[in-house]
């Protein structure tokens, strides 16, 4: 009999080649080992304390609160992070895991750019080797992405195949990893892959769930009504919602990158699009046409145009315990200017979807009622884009 | 034994991967055909699929090629339908997980079954997986292909064990694709192979001209060559057939000259 590993009800598994299953079963008995290891943790929460700056701000959004007129806005700041979002936290882990598995190189796939710049800047602080793929689309979009990564010493390699955007660099990743195994850790940046990257990432994410809870419990004396994260492979939703997961009366929602929005073919919301497939490694959603080829999807975002969703999201969804909803390239871009100005901080284009399903379902709520909004990284990278989407071409 | 079994009878084995639908599904057909003709045993068929991560970059394009051309798996069930009337060559498919699962795994073997396919192999579906997929080519007869690779060591054994139709032994690590130097110390894997179960082992990845193939071919039941077949077929398009038929030829005498008593 054959085992089910790492499975979220039916979703997830290990749908890899042969060549690399030795590989993640190696990944997976380091990481039992060292998990709870107290020298790992101690390792661990040091440089998460006094590198990246954790823990991070929960800021009450007073003005944002009294412009929308309902439910008290909390800002969980992962924007604040050092690297400017929530990705360092998982990075940290897994270069520390790599090293104690005697790897000497770090590989990584790359959408906006925000995990191939945190896994760049965890090599340089190891001593390790670095290199990154990214879709040349989105090398394009992220260009200042690109600089700051080759600035800390990691090649950036463009990815030109397919669409040219964050699957076909996860999949180049994929093959990069088939071909140099024995020194090189795969530093998946999201809540998806193979067994056990979900498991993985998702643990060293849910630092941001466990503080919120400590937070807002010092605060308000009492849990969230609802928490309100963005969606792609999910890494900082699941790490906002985790620690919730037990707690029935908080709600979870994920916002979805809907793009031109959920009707058109320019979209990239997996959950309320997508169907069942298998893919990257994992049982889960995904956007995928009749005959399972999975579709070009698309989004303003470069950190959530990615076809599919991690299978724990999946298996919340399934569940019913956690929402998923689309939100547009405009809806984004509108919050993405709004929470400027209101509160003078600028959201990741990424974080903007949750900001913008939070602007809407605020004031529905009662005064009484509590959000939390993830913020899962800073928009200084986005600034160019947004403004040509304005119609302004900004040279630097 | 299955039909797969006849391709190992008559001495070591050539297979041939072609990519259904590149550059159209007639070609394919008269590549089928000619790889015949000209000695290949065994036909692995490519269904493409948008996102081949096992695949290097000829594969790959050929996969790009195919799919823009609109090719369907129901259009490739028909041409195997159409090829079962003139030839009996023992042929399986290669595809990707979804491929199947999209299609509906007992209604994917089944058409299998029914259009006269022998094997499936999935390259990502590893041993820990099959349960997905086996249970349905079984009912069918449909023989679910193992891979065993370099790094497998001690997967090798259970892999083995539970294999059927061939073993696809992966000469080295990386994606498909031509290779000047294999060195893996393949011998000692097939031992352990040996050891484990009847069944032919083939070496496939890599392997692109005849002194590689006779090499390969010496230490085990079979060479698989992919790559370098799609890269003819890219090449010359519609008159690949020709080129096709003259590259198998060769390579196949080389696998026949490395045919030693065993």
């Amino acid at each position: 009999m054959t085992n089910a590993r790492g499975r979220f009800g039916k979703h997830g598994g290990q749908y890899i080649p042969e060549t690399l299953m030795n590989a993640v079963i190696e990944l997976e008995e380091a990481y039992d080992r060292y998990k709870d290891d107290e020298d790992f943790r101690e390792e661990l929460d040091l440089l998460l304390n006094e590198y990246a700056g954790r823990p991070s701000r929960l800021y009450f959004a007073k003005n944002m609160t009294d412009a929308l007129g309902g439910a008290k806005i909390y800002l969980k700041r992962e924007d604040m992070n050092h690297t400017g979002a929530h990705k360092i936290n998982n990075v940290l882990g897994q270069a520390l895991l790599a090293k104690r598995m005697g790897k000497t190189r770090l590989i990584a796939e790359t959408g906006a750019g925000q995990h191939g710049v945190a896994t760049a800047t965890a090599a340089a602080l190891m001593g390790m080797e670095c290199v990154v793929f990214m879709g040349a689309e989105d090398m394009e979009r992220q260009a200042l992405n690109v600089y700051r990564m080759r600035l800390l010493g990691a090649d950036v390699v463009p990815v030109t195949t397919g669409t040219a955007t964050l699957k076909d660099a996860v999949s180049e990743t994929m093959r990069e990893w088939t071909r140099r195994i024995d020194d090189t850790h795969y530093c998946l940046g999201s809540v998806m892959g193979p067994h056990p990257f979900p498991t993985i990432v998702r643990d060293f994410q849910a630092v941001i769930s466990r503080e919120i809870k400590d937070q807002i419990l010092k605060k308000e004396g009492k849990l969230p009504d609802a928490v309100i994260a963005c969606v792609g492979g999910g890494s900082n939703a699941i790490g906002s919602f985790y620690h919730f997961i037990d707690d029935p009366e908080v709600r979870l929602i994920g916002c979805e990158a809907a793009g031109r929005g959920i009707d058109t073919y320019e979209t990239a919301a997996t959950v309320n699009t997508g169907k069942i497939g298998i893919f990257h490694g994992m049982k889960s959603y995904f956007c995928q046409d009749e005959y399972g080829q999975i579709a070009p999807v698309y989004s303003i975002s470069a950190g959530l145009d990615y076809p599919g969703v991690g299978p724990e999201h999946a298996y919340l969804h399934d569940t019913g315990r956690a929402e998923y909803v689309p939100v547009t390239d405009d809806e984004a871009v509108n919050a993405f200017e709004y929470l400027s100005r209101c509160e003078g901080i600028i959201p990741a284009i990424e974080s903007a979807h949750a900001v913008s399903y939070a602007m809407k379902t605020a004031p529905e709520m009662g005064k009484d009622k509590i959000i939390v909004v993830t913020i899962s990284g800073r928009g200084d990278k986005d600034c160019a884009q947004i403004a040509r989407y304005r119609g302004e071409n900004l040279s630097e | 034994m299955s039909n797969i079994g006849k391709a190992f009878e008559k001495g070591k084995a050539f297979i041939a991967f072609i990519t259904c639908g590149d550059p159209d599904i007639e070609t394919t057909k008269r590549c089928v055909l000619s790889a015949a003709e000209n000695g290949a045993d065994l036909i692995e068929l490519g269904i493409p699929f948008s996102d081949p991560t096992a695949e290097g970059p000829v594969i790959q394009e050929a996969n790009m090629r195919a799919l823009s051309n609109g090719i369907t798996t129901d259009m490739i069930f028909e041409m195997v339908r159409d090829l079962r009337k003139v030839t009996d060559i023992p042929m399986v498919f290669m595809t990707y997980a979804n491929v199947v699962f999209s299609y509906g795994t007992d209604r994917f073997m089944r058409a299998c079954r029914d259009t006269g396919m022998d094997g499936l192999i999935l390259p990502d579906v590893p041993f820990e997986e099959k349960d997905d997929f086996a249970p349905e080519a079984m009912e069918y007869g449909i023989d679910l292909i193992s891979l065993i690779a370099p790094t497998s060591e001690g997967r090798t054994v259970m892999i083995a064990r539970e294999a059927k139709g061939f073993i696809y032994l992966v000469s080295s690590l990386g994606v498909t694709g031509e290779r000047k130097d294999i060195d893996t110390d393949l011998e000692r894997i097939i031992k352990v192979i040996k050891e484990n179960t009847e069944l032919p082992v083939a070496v496939g990845f890599g392997i692109s001209v005849p002194e590689q193939a006779g090499k390969m071919a010496a230490i085990s039941d079979g060479v698989i060559v992919g790559s370098a077949i799609v890269r003819i077929i890219g090449e010359k398009g519609k008159d690949s057939p020709e080129y096709v038929g003259e590259y198998i030829r060769r390579m196949k005498a080389a696998v026949l000259s490395s045919d030693t008593a065993l």
